[in-house]
Order: structure tokens, then C-alpha cells, then sequence
């Protein structure tokens, strides 16, 4: 098994929910497909959703809930 | 009291425009700021700055605490909210006046009415000012507003009682939508504002958006004149003017002295904007809402009457009546204002921080740029997509639209995509020349002129991927 990263996207605010009383898109442990969503970026009051972009499971999370993120910065790490 | 001190509870354009207006007025300058905005216009300009936090919003420019706490360990004696973030919070007005401080705006009980769309509305109703048929009051059942819309008709837009800024909004166009709907709003209602409380009011296809901009004291009010700003997308404006191109003398008489009615029936202090719908056709108008804070479009207003509304608001949250009678405000020639944000027009408005790697800033006679931006800077991309601001005032309207034209063709906003190419195609469309349109027309137009929003010349590749 290889360990990836996966990157935020875009700069912003990155979120691991999709509403602050809803639970986590995902979890250390979770198994993901490529397409599912991980997080969202806040980026100029729009929300845009950060996919999986590859099948596996989830090692950890590089980046806390509502931390400042640039472009490239990773923000988990996956077991391919 | 006199102000002495003035923190500046707020960033970007608004920010630098409320510094000069202080400056102007030999007061001094606290400008707050998050870590993301620390090499800012606005606290480059201020004559202190105060770190309050990290850059998101709700933990620095929405954290109460750390603004009343900036003020005080600089000794400042006012704080202006400018728009957006504090601006319309009533338990941070009473919090600042309750600090002993002057908050730069109205009294947190009128904030709070206007803030209640229902209260609000019954408020203008009170006040004699026309408002779309429909509920009185907030309607707590979905049997009670049924009973309702067969009174109205449709279409009808549902809203959520404790809503803003378009959110939350629905349209029926019949009775089955309607019931299907209703539900659907109530519970969205509850689950993003802590309230289920709904108002229902007919749909008015084809409206136009004319607001009208009020001073007061908390004693008189007057107005000084409207604005149209019927070019929307998505419910947030891009293109304002004023005198509006569409309002008879007739009308526009009524109309201002119904706005001046509502904000003496509440005993208005400061710059406020009561909205309206228009409908061109019937000549009818109806009240919107109150905005209880100075707009982005003010300049528009300020060029055409040659009163500055953010040294007025400051002036009177200072003590100081009213300065100008109704009879002394007139309107010459004509001004627009478009909105520069870092948003590309040609990839769906996709929002687009980066570094400004060069700036040229238009000129010449009858031309205003209010932008926080300089040679050098990095637009982060935590807050809104507002970069600045170009204002065009001339003699008339199609002048104005020249002069726009040209001025838009002298501005460069080197290393980021802006929304210059969407203004430079609607300064040439016949139908924005002949002030032919209405809230619905701009989203439309863009959906039909997508080929035309690309920039006329080629510049480097937006700073982030798609």
C-alpha cells in the first residue's frame, strides 16, 4: 500500500462538514472512492467541494476543521 | 460629544472609504485587522492598527469582544461597522453604546425592527408606504398562508422571516408547488436561522430595484434621491445609478417622500436606504426593506448630490443635526457605479484571489475608483469578492455610459481575472443603453452572452485551477 496526499484546491477556509451541525464528510479509518467529498474550501464567500481524487482509506486529516488553507496545501492523508 | 478617535470595525474598500471621511473630519484612525489583512490598504492608511485574530471572519471582524476590546486599548470613542459583518447587528450597537462609545449608525431598536422583515414591513405599512400584497404578519402555519395565496394569486415568493441577502427565498407558481414548498421553507428556515417563521407576498415579475437614500438625526430625516440597481445576478447588485432612468418626476416625488415617511415614523439617525420594487408599467412601487447601514453604492448618490453621506453619518453620530434642508439637495447630471470584483466572468464568476502584479487606475474628469487595492497586493481569499469600485459622473445618462466606457478601458488589474470585461459589454448592450431592463433581465443576458465576457486582451492565467 502507497501513501498519498490529498490537496486543497483552491486558498481558503476548509471545512470538514457541510454545516456546522452536521457530522464530518469523512473520517480517519474511512473508506473512500475518487469521487467522494472530503471537505468543502470556502474561497470569497463560495463553497466549493474538495474530492477524494482517488480510491482508498483515510490515514489522517493535515488540516483541522475552519483552518486557513492555501492552494496546494495537503489536507489529508490516504492509503492507496 | 465630538468624535476624537475613530476605529473602523470593518476591511477592504469600505474600510479605506471611512478612513478619508475621518481624516477629512480631523479625526483620528483605528483600523482593526485580521492576520489576513494585515498588509492592507486600509491599515496602511489608518494613523493606528489593531490586530483582533485570524483570518476568518467569525473570529475576527464578527468577534464583538475583540473590536470593544480593540477600542478601548486604543482609547478610540467611536467604531463605524461599515456594511456587512457587525454593521446590522443590534446586540453589537447596544454592546458599543453600552461601553460608553458611539456607534457610527442607527439606534440598535430601529437595527433590530428593520432587521425583522415582518416587523419591518408592518412598520412601512404603518408609515403609508405601499408594500407587496401579502401576509400582514409572519405566518407560523402552512393552512394559514393557503388561505393567504388565494387572497394574492400567483406566483408568490415564500421567505423566511428572519432571512437576508436572497437566502431562503422560494417561488410558487401554483397551488401544488405551493403546498410542496411550504414545508421544504419552514424547515430550512428553522435549520439556518433558529426561526420557522415565514412571510409570503406575490411575486412581482419585471420589477426594477429603486432605493431611496435617507439622512437623519434621530429628530428629521431627508432624503437624497434614489438609485437603480435593477442589474443583479444571483440577488447581488453589479451595475447601480443614479437618478434611476425609469421614474417620472411624478413618481419619483412619491416615492422619496414615502422612504423620508417610513424613517420619521421610526426616528431615523444616520445613512439608511429603504428598497423598493418597481413596476414600470403600472408606475406602482412597493417597500422592499430597510438597510440600516451605509451601502456599497453610496458614491452614486454622493455624485450626483455632492453631499458626502459617510461624512454626514459621522457628523451626526457625533451629536451634530442635520445640515442640509430637503430644498437645499438636488440632483446634476448623472453617475454609475460597476462593481470590479475578483471573480472571471468568462468561467462562471468563479472567485479568483491572487496577487495584483500591476494596477492602472482610470482618470480624468467625473471619474472615482474606491478600491482597496495597490500595486503589489495579495487579495486573500477569506471575505467577499469586492476589489473596488469605478464611479463615472456626468452631465446625462448616455454620457455617463461614454465615460464609463473609457474609464473602464484605462483601469488594469494585472495577475487576476475581474469582472471589467462583464461591464464593458453591458456599457455597449442597446438594452442597458436604453435603461431597458428589470432584477431578472442581467442572468439571462449573461447565459446568452457568454462569447462577449471573455477579456478583450489575452492576460496570464488566472492565479488558481478550475
Amino acid at each position: 500500500m502507497a501513501t498519498q496526499q490529498i490537496f486543497s484546491p483552491l486558498p481558503g477556509i476548509f471545512y470538514r462538514k457541510p454545516a456546522p451541525d452536521k457530522p464530518d464528510y469523512k473520517s480517519a479509518g474511512d473508506t473512500i472512492t475518487e469521487d467522494d467529498t472530503i471537505g468543502l474550501i470556502e474561497v470569497m464567500k463560495s463553497f466549493n467541494e474538495v474530492k477524494a481524487g482517488a480510491a482508498g482509506k483515510i490515514v489522517r486529516f493535515l488540516a483541522e476543521n475552519e483552518e486557513a488553507v492555501m492552494a496546494g496545501q495537503p489536507i489529508a492523508e490516504i492509503d492507496v | 460629544m465630538t468624535i476624537k478617535k475613530l476605529l473602523i470595525a470593518n476591511r477592504g474598500e469600505i474600510a479605506v472609504r471611512i478612513n478619508r471621511a475621518a481624516r477629512e473630519l480631523g479625526i483620528a484612525t483605528v483600523q482593526v485587522y485580521s492576520k489576513a489583512d494585515k498588509d492592507s490598504l486600509a491599515v496602511r492608511l489608518a494613523d493606528e492598527a489593531i490586530d483582533i485574530g485570524p483570518p476568518q471572519a467569525s473570529k475576527s471582524y464578527l468577534n464583538q469582544d475583540a473590536i470593544l476590546a480593540a477600542a478601548n486599548a486604543t482609547g478610540a470613542d467611536a467604531i463605524h461597522p461599515g456594511y456587512g459583518f457587525l454593521a446590522e447587528n443590534a446586540s453589537f450597537a447596544a454592546a458599543v453604546e453600552d461601553a460608553g462609545l458611539v456607534f457610527v449608525g442607527p439606534t440598535a431598536q430601529s437595527i433590530r425592527l428593520m432587521g425583522d422583515k415582518v416587523a419591518a414591513r408592518e412598520a412601512a405599512a404603518a408609515a403609508g408606504v405601499p408594500t407587496v400584497p401579502g401576509s400582514r404578519g409572519r405566518l407560523d402555519s402552512p393552512e394559514a398562508a393557503f388561505a393567504l395565496v388565494e387572497t394574492t394569486g400567483f406566483p408568490v415568493m415564500i421567505k423566511a422571516a428572519a432571512g437576508g441577502g436572497g437566502r431562503g427565498i422560494r417561488i410558487a407558481r401554483t397551488a401544488e408547488e405551493f403546498h410542496h414548498l411550504m414545508p421544504q421553507a419552514q424547515a430550512e428556515a428553522l435549520a439556518a436561522f433558529g426561526d420557522g417563521g415565514l412571510y409570503v407576498e406575490k411575486l412581482v415579475e419585471g420589477a426594477r430595484h429603486i432605493e431611496v437614500q435617507v439622512l437623519g438625526d434621530g429628530r428629521d430625516v431627508i432624503h437624497c434621491f434614489e438609485r437603480e440597481c435593477s442589474l443583479q445576478r444571483r440577488r447581488q447588485k453589479v451595475w447601480e445609478e443614479a437618478p434611476s432612468p425609469s421614474l417620472t418626476p411624478a413618481v419619483r416625488g412619491l416615492l422619496c417622500a414615502s422612504a423620508v415617511a417610513l424613517a420619521k415614523a421610526v426616528n431615523y439617525r444616520g445613512a439608511g436606504t429603504i428598497e423598493y420594487l418597481y413596476d414600470d408599467r403600472s408606475h406602482e412601487f412597493y417597500f422592499l426593506e430597510m438597510n440600516t447601514r451605509i451601502q456599497v453604492e453610496h458614491p452614486v448618490t454622493e455624485m450626483v448630490t455632492g453631499i458626502d453621506l459617510v461624512v454626514e453619518m459621522i457628523r451626526i453620530a457625533g451629536g451634530a443635526p442635520l445640515r442640509l434642508r430637503q430644498d437645499q439637495i438636488r440632483v446634476e447630471g448623472h453617475a454609475i457605479e460597476v462593481r470590479i470584483n475578483a471573480e472571471d466572468p468568462a468561467k462562471n464568476f468563479l472567485p479568483n484571489p491572487g496577487t495584483v502584479s500591476a494596477l492602472s487606475i482610470p482618470g480624468g474628469d467625473g471619474v472615482r475608483f474606491d478600491s482597496m487595492l495597490y500595486a503589489g497586493y495579495t487579495v486573500p481569499p477569506f471575505y467577499d469578492s469586492l476589489l473596488g469600485k469605478l464611479i463615472v459622473h456626468d452631465r446625462d445618462r448616455p454620457s455617463a455610459i461614454a465615460r464609463l466606457g473609457r474609464a473602464l478601458a484605462e483601469l488594469e488589474v494585472e495577475g487576476l481575472a475581474t469582472t471589467k470585461s462583464l461591464h464593458q459589454a453591458l456599457a455597449r448592450d442597446p438594452d442597458v443603453q436604453a435603461g431597458r431592463f428589470h432584477t431578472a433581465w442581467l442572468e439571462p443576458w449573461l447565459a446568452a452572452h457568454a462569447d462577449a465576457l471573455a477579456p478583450a486582451t489575452p492576460k496570464l492565467a488566472p492565479t488558481i485551477a478550475p
